[in-house]
């Protein structure tokens, strides 16, 4: 009889409000094995991580460590089982060394107990030497490169004893170099019978890497295979493959002249650096911009907005080139930008819908900087209603309105400058299906009417559905420009970094 | 609720204090010291509105109590070698513009931490003023007290200028873009920024209206007494914070209004007398004006914390 797997999780569910982010996972994981999980944003990862964490009980199936059920798992108790988590962002102490960020993880905890500072070296010293990790444990961690500072990580993960170890994405910001490090050291814990849990959007890195890969999909786990057994096609096909649940307005624009054109276009103040991105967005066309997250969408649209100057290449308004240097200029060119995360920068949400919809456009609607308060309250009402937003009037606090009313609110911001190209950075995230399909709606009548559209979304079948055209991005590049009617699979494999570079339709 | 619910609060407050004073001690009501009560505070007033422009934009400015000394001196200084009254106010209003825009770069140019800046700037001008005069009052001319009026004309005259600026700000926070932009980037500097204010423009503008605020209020403070002491100032930058936090300004910024600040000033000025003439020992005043900023906060803290739940 073969032992218990370390890990065994079950018929798992979980919600978040209305969300149903986990609805039945079967997911198990065996001593000495790398098991790679693979999925589309929001599949579930990331609440899958939670609960074997601790940080999220699941409203139901099982959780089982070593072949005994847990139940109420905390931090605490599942780091006692054996789990750790190395995230893709260490949460160490910058400003201690690594001996005593070590130590704060592994000691028991009081603040009474005298500290013995040599032990503490010495302990640190065996726990990057066991790990292969040339790391002073004198070194304060502000001063070790982000790779370092995941080793650091797995050395406490190893010194606690872990049985369990989850990595998610770990090597989303590390070099070649850094990555092979990296992987030597997987490859120990395995051999050393620790079970890893390996999160990534690299395919290449699950096939080196991973004994057996599962495959999640909206909140289910799809399929488990051994990696040997299955190929990249075939992989992508798992990831993608789900019934199109949702119609979509059917587009009836016919694109006009070029409005928007980008060449070479490429910007380092990023956190993603954007590299070499050359498209052309028409009048009357919705250009979907897809990728996974971090694949730079939103730092190209910062730059075209001009928040993040562009350090290379080109980009023409109607033909004419243009130098962004602020969001004023961006305006001025006919550019507007709904950012995403509306709660932190789309609307101001202390304040009345009216001075949210009037506040990119003071200057032009308040002349003499005199407000002007019953244009303001015009302006309002006919975004109220030609947008439909659902609120107690232009007087009404953005805050007491539902995510996609607000975020219509933040649109009519933006329709107020009367732009050329409106870029939409996930319009529809977070919103309910009857405000998606209405804003879905609003953005077909404004192509229509003639504006170019960039649509920025991490929703794979609004992309699809909406976009006249998709360009799709990996690690700061577009990697493909396919046409509007492009299947899933091949805009996955493109946003994977797989795809051919594509030719414009 | 109404707009200005949280200012009525604090004016049904004062009612209250006002009706039992008016039943245990009607001798409160006496015109010429409610007169001077009311003058003497005219420019604490004027320094207040300030503040609440400066909390409003999410900012604060310890250092107003060392401006009003500096600029108290300067236009004294003035004044004593024969310049004109409005030499001397102007002179006034300009040091304190200066000194409000020395602040304003340091938070807005170099984004450092108004509450570090300001403190820094508070001890520099304090103690530079102490080793420039060594703590030697200004005497002033006659004809400068009270602008060369009577008394009662002269406490009218401030009591109206003060009346006056109070109203004009509010209006203009109202009902001028600029009031717009100071809400917008007190509540949220970056989504201020998507939408074309400058943050950093606002922020040093609110410092030199500071500034320049003291200034007056300084010089409405000096016609008020035969000499100018460099110490004046001394505690005014915490009265006026208590009176803007009192009167419902936001002290994490974006929310609140002058006539908050004056309501809230008006309410922590009553106290002393009040407590004269209910005879209550003194030493309760300080401890009294505490527990009426310390329930402000804490029925702010209570009524935003229920709109989140």
């Amino acid at each position: 009889m073969s032992p218990p797997p370390l890990l065994e999780l079950r018929g798992l569910l979980k919600s978040y409000g209305g969300v149903r982010a986990l609805r039945g996972v079967d997911f198990d994981l065996r001593a000495g094995e790398v098991h790679a999980l693979l999925g589309e944003n929001g599949a579930g990862k990331s609440t899958l991580i939670k609960v074997v964490t601790g940080a999220h009980q699941p409203d139901g199936g099982t959780v089982s460590i070593d072949g005994q059920p847990v139940t109420g798992l905390t931090p605490a108790s599942a780091r006692k089982l054996g789990v750790a988590c190395i995230y893709q962002q260490p949460a160490l102490f910058p400003d201690l060394t690594v001996a005593e960020n070590i130590a704060l993880r592994l000691e028991p905890t009081s603040g009474f107990r005298r500290v013995a500072w040599a032990a503490r070296r010495t302990r640190a010293q065996q726990l990057l030497d066991r790990i292969g990790a040339e790391i002073s444990p004198e070194a304060e961690i502000r001063t070790l490169a982000m790779p370092q500072q995941q080793l650091v990580e797995i050395a406490c993960a190893v010194g606690a004893g872990a049985r369990i170890v989850i990595m998610d994405e770990p090597t989303a910001s590390l070099t070649q170099k850094e990555q092979h490090l990296l992987f030597a050291v997987v490859h120990d814990l395995r051999a050393h019978g620790v079970g890893v849990i390996y999160i990534s959007h690299r395919l290449e890195e699950i096939f080196g890497l991973a004994d057996r890969v599962t495959v999640l999909r909206d909140g289910q786990s799809i399929s488990t295979q051994a990696v040997a057994a299955i190929d990249e096609a075939r992989l992508i096909q798992l990831m993608v493959g789900r019934e199109v649940t949702q119609i979509y307005p059917p587009s009836e624009s016919a694109p006009g002249e070029v409005v928007l054109s980008l060449s070479h276009l490429g910007a380092s103040a990023t956190p993603t650096r954007v590299r070499d991105i050359t498209f052309d967005v028409r009048a009357g066309e919705v250009f979907g911009l897809a990728g996974l997250v971090g694949a730079g969408r939103t730092d190209l649209a910062r730059v075209l907005f001009g928040l993040v100057p562009a350090d290379s290449g080109e980009i023409r308004l109607q033909g004419q080139p243009v130098h962004l240097k602020s969001p004023q200029d961006a305006v001025a060119h006919g550019i507007a930008c709904v950012p995403e995360d509306r709660r932190r920068h789309g609307v101001v949400l202390e304040m009345p819908v009216a001075h949210n919809m009037s506040m990119a456009i003071h200057s032009r609607l308040f002349p003499g900087s005199w407000l002007r308060l019953g244009a303001e309250r015009r302006l309002a009402l006919d975004f109220i209603r030609d947008l439909s937003v659902k609120c107690h009037g232009p007087e009404a606090p953005a805050g007491s309105l539902s995510g996609g009313n607000q975020q219509k609110v933040s649109l009519a911001r933006w329709l107020a400058t009367k732009p050329k190209v409106l870029i939409l950075d996930e319009p529809t995230q977070g919103v309910d299906v009857g405000a998606k399909s209405e804003i879905h709606r609003i953005v077909r009548r404004l192509a229509k009417a003639g504006l170019a559209v960039v649509l920025i979304s991490s929703d794979l079948p609004e992309v699809l559905g909406m976009s006249d055209r998709i360009g799709v991005m990996c690690s700061g590049a577009l990697t493909a420009i396919l046409p509007g009617d492009a299947d899933a699979a091949t805009v996955m494999a493109a946003a994977l970094g797989k795809g051919s570079k594509g030719k414009a339709a | 609720m109404s707009r200005y619910f949280r200012e009525w609060s604090v004016a049904g407050a004062l009612g209250v204090l006002l009706i039992v004073l008016a039943i245990f001690a009607p001798a409160f009501f006496q015109a010429q010291p409610l007169l001077s009560l009311a003058a003497a505070e005219a420019p604490t007033l004027v320094i207040a509105c300030g503040m609440a422009l400066v909390i409003i934009c999410r900012e604060i400015d310890i250092s107003v109590g060392s401006q009003f000394s500096v600029c108290g001196v300067c236009a004294g200084l003035l004044a004593a070698h024969h310049a004109p009254t409005a030499v001397a106010l102007a002179a006034a209003i300009g040091t304190g513009a200066c000194l409000g825009a020395i602040n304003g770069a340091l938070v807005a140019g170099l984004r450092l931490p108004s509450i570090v800046v300001t403190l820094a700037t508070m001890m520099t001008w304090r103690e530079g003023l102490n080793w420039w005069r060594q703590g030697e009052f200004v005497y002033l001319p006659e004809h400068l007290q009270w602008f060369g009026l009577s008394q009662s004309a002269g406490q009218w005259t401030l009591i109206a200028a003060a009346g006056l600026l109070l109203v004009a700000l509010a209006l203009a926070l109202r009902h001028l873009t600029a009031g717009r932009f100071l809400y917008a980037v007190g509540t949220d500097m970056e989504a201020a920024r998507l939408a074309g204010v400058s943050p950093q423009r606002v922020k040093f503008t609110t410092f030199v209206t500071m500034g320049a605020l003291t200034g007056l209020a300084a010089m409405m403070n000096v016609v008020q007494s035969p000499q100018v002491d460099p110490k004046s100032g001394t505690g005014l930058e915490l009265k006026t914070i208590a009176a803007v936090v009192v009167g419902g300004v936001s002290i994490s910024g974006g929310r609140g209004s002058l006539w908050g600040a004056f309501v809230g000033l008006l309410l922590l000025a009553c106290i002393s007398p009040a407590l004269t003439h209910l005879h209550i020992e003194a030493y309760w005043e300080k401890a009294i004006q505490g527990a009426i900023i310390l329930l402000a906060v804490v029925a702010d803290g209570v009524r935003t914390r229920r709109k989140k739940s």
